[in-house]
This record gives C-alpha cells, sequence and structure tokens, in this order.
C-alpha cells in the first residue's frame, strides 16, 4: 500500500497483499530439531501404517483360508468344519446374529442407566459427591473382563436363575425369552452374558455422555431456572437437547467395545451346535469368543486363516461403529 | 446487595402444579437409583473376589511358589510364576509403547495440530482405541507367527498389548501437553531455546504428572487383558523368565486355566481361580494407587 493513501479509501481492485517477513528466514534449523521432529512425525506414521497394516495382514491371511470355503462366508450359519483343509465350511452368520443380539441386550440394559448417571454427576450431586462417585463408574472401566467373567458365571448366574427361570416359564411366547439351545438354569446363556456386558460398558458411556453434559452451556441452565422450571425441566430442556450428540456417541463407543468383548464372553457363553433361535436363553459364540476359544488350535494356515476371516468382519464392523460414533459427537463440537 | 437479594413484588404464580412436582421427583429419584444400581456391580465383583480368593491368596506360598507339579486334586502351589509372566510381559509392552506414544501426543499438540496428517493420525489413534483386543491378537498373529515364523511367545503379547496401550498413552498425554500454558514455550523461544529442547526441558516436565498418571493406568489395563494370551501364547504352570521363547504363567492365563481345568465344581481349581482373580485385583490395585501417588510427587511445583 502506498503512503497515504489510507486504510480508508476504497481500493478500486484487490492489491495483492505483501509477504510477511519470516523472522526465522535464514536461521539455521538444527540437528537437534530436525531429528526431534523427524521422531514425532516418524511415530505419527507408525499408527497410520499399524491401522493399515492391521487390515492388510487380516485381509492376506484370510484370503487362502476363504478361496477353500466350501460355503458363503457371509451366509453360512452352521457348524465350522476346518479339520480338512481342502474342503472347508465356515461362515460369519451364526456369529454375527449372537455378536450383534448380545451387544444391542446389554447397551439397552446400560443405555439408560448411564443417561441417569451422567445426568446425576453433572446435574444433580454436589462438586465434593460427584467427584468420588465419577471415580467409581470409572473404576468399573478398571476391572479386567476376565473377572467379570467369572464373576458373571459363578456368582451373577445362580443369583440370575430365579429371574431367568420365571422369565422362561411365563413369557416363553415371546421369542426372545422362549427356552434357547443351552440350559436356563445353567446361566451359560446370552441373558447373563448381556448383563455382565452391560456393566462393563456402562462406564465407556457414562464418561462421555457425562464429558458433553459438563459443557452445557451455563446461560441456558440459568434462563431455564429463571423462567421457573423445576429441575427436571432445566434437564430436559437445557442438557439433554445439548448433550444428545455426546449421547449416542457414548452409546457407539459402548456397543464398539460389546461387539470386541472377547472372554467374559468365553467364560459365560455355553457353546453350542445349535443355530441361533434369537432368544436370550441360547448360548453360543460370538466372533471373538469364536476365535478365542479355537486359538489355541491354529497350527495351519488355512485353519488359523478361516478365524482370521472372522476377526476381520469384526475388525470392520468395531471400525464402522466406532466411527459413526465419532462422526456424531464431533458434528457438535463446541466451538 | 440488600433490598435487590429479594424480588420487589410478591411474584403471582408460586405454585408449582402437582404434575410437574411429581415428574421432577420421579426423575430425581430415577437419577439417583441409577447411580446406585451401577455401584452394585462394582462393590460385588469387588466383595466376591476379596472373599473368594483370600483363602487362597493368603497361603504362606501363594506369593513365592509356582504351580510347578500341581495337579487339580492337589491343594496348594501359588502364583508366583503367573506375577513374574504378567509384570514380565506388562513392562515389555510399556517399554515398547511408551516412547511411540509419547511421540505421538508431542507430534500431535506441537508439530501436526491443525495439517491434514495430524488429523489422520488423530483419527487413526481413535480407530487403535476401539480395536478389540482379539484382533490386536490376530495381527500380531498374522504378523508375527504366521509371517515372520516366530514362536508364540511372552513376546508376541507384548507386542499385540503395544497396540491396545499406545491408543491410552496416546490420549492421557496429548491431553496433558494441551494443558500447558503457551506462555511458557514463547518464553522458551524468546531466550533462544530450540524447538526441541522446550519440548523436553518445559514442556514434558510441566505435564509430568498427568503423563505418568496415564501411563500407569494404561498399564493396568494392559495387564488385565486376556485375549492375547489365548492366542499368542500358551499358559505355563512353571516359572519362565524368557519372554523371548516357552509357554509363560499369567495370571489371566491362570484364571483361564483354572475355568477349563474343573473351577465351580472342584474347589481346588476354584480356590485357586479366586486367589489369581485377588491377585489381579491388587496388581492393578497397586498401579492405580502408585499413579495417585507419582502424580503428587512429580506435579509441578507451586512457585
Amino acid at each position: 500500500m502506498n503512503a497515504g493513501s489510507g486504510e480508508a479509501l476504497a481500493q478500486p481492485f484487490p492489491e495483492k497483499r505483501s509477504l510477511a517477513t519470516n523472522p526465522s528466514k535464514g536461521a539455521k534449523v538444527r540437528a537437534g530439531d530436525r531429528i526431534f521432529r523427524g521422531l514425532a512425525e516418524g511415530s505419527g506414521v507408525l499408527i497410520v501404517v499399524l491401522i493399515t497394516a492391521i487390515g492388510l495382514f487380516l485381509l492376506w491371511r484370510a484370503i487362502p483360508a476363504l478361496a477353500r470355503n466350501e460355503e458363503n462366508f457371509l451366509l453360512y450359519g452352521g457348524n465350522w468344519v476346518t479339520t480338512d483343509t481342502s474342503a472347508m465350511k465356515f461362515g460369519v452368520l451364526d456369529l454375527l446374529q449372537v455378536t450383534v443380539f448380545v451387544s444391542l441386550f446389554a447397551l439397552l440394559l446400560a443405555m439408560p442407566i448411564a443417561l441417569g448417571i451422567a445426568i446425576f454427576l453433572t446435574q444433580y450431586a454436589p462438586r465434593r459427591v460427584a467427584g468420588p462417585f465419577a471415580y467409581m463408574v470409572d473404576l468399573l472401566a478398571a476391572v479386567p473382563s476376565i473377572i467379570y467373567g467369572v464373576w458373571g458365571l459363578y456368582v451373577l448366574a445362580p443369583q440370575l436363575r430365579p429371574v431367568a427361570m420365571w422369565l422362561n416359564e411365563n413369557f416363553s411366547w415371546i421369542t426372545i425369552f422362549a427356552t434357547g439351545n443351552a440350559s436356563v438354569a445353567g446361566g451359560g446363556t446370552i441373558f447373563t452374558a448381556g448383563i455382565v456386558l452391560a456393566v462393563m460398558i456402562l462406564p465407556i458411556i457414562t464418561a462421555v455422555t457425562r464429558e458433553v453434559f459438563v459443557q452445557t452451556p451455563r446461560g441456558q441452565i440459568e434462563a431455564a431456572l429463571a423462567l421457573g422450571a423445576t429441575r427436571w425441566e432445566v434437564v430436559k430442556t437445557t442438557v439433554l437437547p445439548f448433550g444428545r450428540s455426546g449421547y449416542i456417541s457414548g452409546a457407539m463407543l459402548g456397543l464398539g467395545r460389546a461387539l470386541g468383548e472377547t472372554v467374559a464372553l468365553l467364560i459365560i457363553l455355553r457353546g453350542t451346535q445349535q443355530a441361533f433361535g434369537w432368544s436370550l436363553f441360547d448360548g453360543g459364540y460370538t466372533f471373538a469368543s469364536k476365535i478365542a476359544a479355537a486359538a489355541s488350535e491354529f497350527n495351519d494356515q488355512y485353519k488359523a486363516g478361516a478365524y482370521i476371516a472372522a476377526g476381520l468382519v469384526l475388525f470392520v464392523l468395531t471400525l464402522v461403529v466406532n466411527s459413526l460414533a465419532r462422526a456424531a459427537v464431533a458434528g457438535k463440537q463446541p466451538t | 446487595m440488600t433490598t435487590l437479594d429479594r424480588p420487589v413484588k410478591v411474584p403471582t404464580f408460586q405454585s408449582v402444579s402437582l404434575r410437574r412436582k411429581l415428574t421432577n421427583y420421579l426423575a430425581g429419584v430415577l437419577v439417583v437409583s441409577s447411580m446406585v444400581i451401577a455401584l452394585i456391580p462394582l462393590v460385588w465383583v469387588l466383595i466376591s473376589v476379596i472373599t473368594k480368593g483370600v483363602k487362597a491368596a493368603s497361603s504362606v506360598v501363594w506369593w513365592t511358589h509356582s504351580q510347578a507339579g500341581m495337579t487339580t486334586f492337589e491343594v496348594g502351589g501359588g502364583a508366583y510364576h503367573a506375577i513374574v509372566g504378567t509384570v514380565l510381559q506388562g513392562l515389555v509392552c510399556a517399554a515398547i509403547s511408551i516412547p511411540i506414544g509419547v511421540f505421538v501426543a508431542i507430534y500431535l499438540v506441537e508439530y501436526g495440530a491443525g495439517t491434514t496428517f495430524g488429523k489422520l493420525t488423530t483419527f487413526m489413534v481413535d480407530i487403535l482405541t476401539g480395536v478389540p483386543s482379539i484382533v490386536a491378537a490376530l495381527f500380531i498373529y498374522a504378523l508375527w507367527v504366521a509371517t515372520l515364523g516366530f514362536q508364540r511367545s511372552g513376546l508376541a503379547v507384548s507386542l499385540s498389548l503395544v497396540l491396545l496401550m499406545i491408543p491410552v498413552i496416546v490420549r492421557a498425554t496429548e491431553e496433558m501437553l494441551r494443558i500447558v500454558p503457551m506462555d511458557l514455550r514463547e518464553a522458551s523461544y524468546a531466550l533462544g531455546v530450540p524447538k526441541w529442547k522446550t519440548i523436553v526441558r518445559i514442556v514434558i516436565p510441566t505435564a509430568l504428572s498427568g503423563i505418568v498418571t496415564g501411563i500407569m493406568l494404561a498399564l493396568a489395563r494392559v495387564m488385565g487383558e486376556t485375549a492375547p494370551l489365548l492366542v499368542l501364547v500358551g499358559y505355563s504352570q512353571v516359572m519362565n523368565f524368557d519372554i523371548f521363547s516357552g509357554f509363560m504363567g499369567s495370571l489371566p492365563g491362570m484364571m483361564y486355566d483354572q475355568t477349563s481345568a474343573g473351577a465351580g465344581a472342584n474347589p481346588v481349581p476354584t480356590d485357586r481361580l479366586w486367589g489369581a482373580a485377588l491377585t489381579l485385583i491388587v496388581l492393578i490395585a497397586i498401579l492405580n494407587i502408585g499413579a495417585r501417588i507419582l502424580a503428587r510427587l512429580f506435579a509441578p511445583k507451586k512457585i
């Protein structure tokens, strides 16, 4: 800009802006800086490579087995035959059904409780109480899944037996309470597993939901209060609409965790040869528990490949669910 | 502050209708009871592990002996082999994950903030957070055992745990680095300190307490993982200090082994199962409490 022309004068056409002087132009980039930057960037690259490698390696190892599969991999739901590696029969339909069913059941149980806790911790509890309670909910996530598994099978299942029997006896005309392929009294059912799974995903849903609820604009809450809203009405009119995306995102993350849960389900669910019948009193295998149950017998690339193919489906499934969860909360990023 | 505290005029509508009162009351009850419901399993799990596990874990040899030569019908033996295995695998995993995780976080906060590749990395870390442990185990199996031809070993388990530990460390470190005030960095730059030295000497020490806490909690999380153990190493009931070869005991492995050895019906494996569970809980509790103590120890000094 020419001297004296004045900023206020309208220019006839946009002039090219002068380049800012670069203060560190000509400065030597030190070796230390270069190395350190390289290490940091290299680690970032490593993560990206790692994820790609997970997908590629699983796919690469699964292909030879898939080529020898006599059934449709996605639509076959029967028993797996992997002993004869030249003519294998395996498919994920049954696993997919059990995995999705038990995860959704767990989600159904955990979602309202998580919502209640998040509201309690952010809106109801005084700050002094909220901290320790939040810590205790987080502790639920610190308990290893195998401990949940043995607790579910040996401690919880016997206590649930009367409830399960009662539901089965009185409501067996509803599909989900019908007698399934596992013993109701034995407790190795989706019913038990789903309840344990709900406990396991509860802290995840709560943590994400809480984080978003706590960001509810103070002004909205105060405005609602000023209009004479009761405490619940404040929550209903400000916190819930604001935090809905966070709650959905948390639930999706919980679902992702439930889909991939391995050892608790492996211990609790009774393995069965019969097809899954959409009952809570079925046993069966999820993706993860099927793989884990057979893992010690991996000695042949085709046999292992069949399970790796199932693992790949699980990977893609959790990837999709988690990405949706991130997308849900990203749309509501407070600026 | 004297007269304005109270409304000048008595408000016209003072009473809240019964329906609204009831709804409000009911919502309060539901919210509080969901909190209570969530605490029931926590307390229940802890109490059952402690009461059932104390019998085995209080025996003299539990903390000093392995299960070598023991059968499922013979009382005795300990969990020393399993503790050693779990700790070794955890430490090797931590040794690999900590540098990678911290560097990724440094990249995300100090170098890659706002860039396309930074966003991609953040997204990938998110994906890695959601990778189920069994998939991580299968990946290491496909890479380490099936492709590179190594034997199953404790090291393979550690490698798969790395995949589970890195995202937790990245998240914790990232969060801590972000809250380091920009002023500190700028003051350092103004004194002519290069960027890398600013990060090493100013940024990381300021954030250290949070980073250490995050690492300890991540370690506690991976030590309880079982799925990689099932896929990548056999369970051994004798001592094995060699992480590079052979079967290796571990606490989750020991627990799983007891469930297949007839726990629930046979009292001997049942006691061992709960003993191992209690030991695992104790180990995790030590890490959690240790994290809190270290956090206080490394907290930036107040001037």
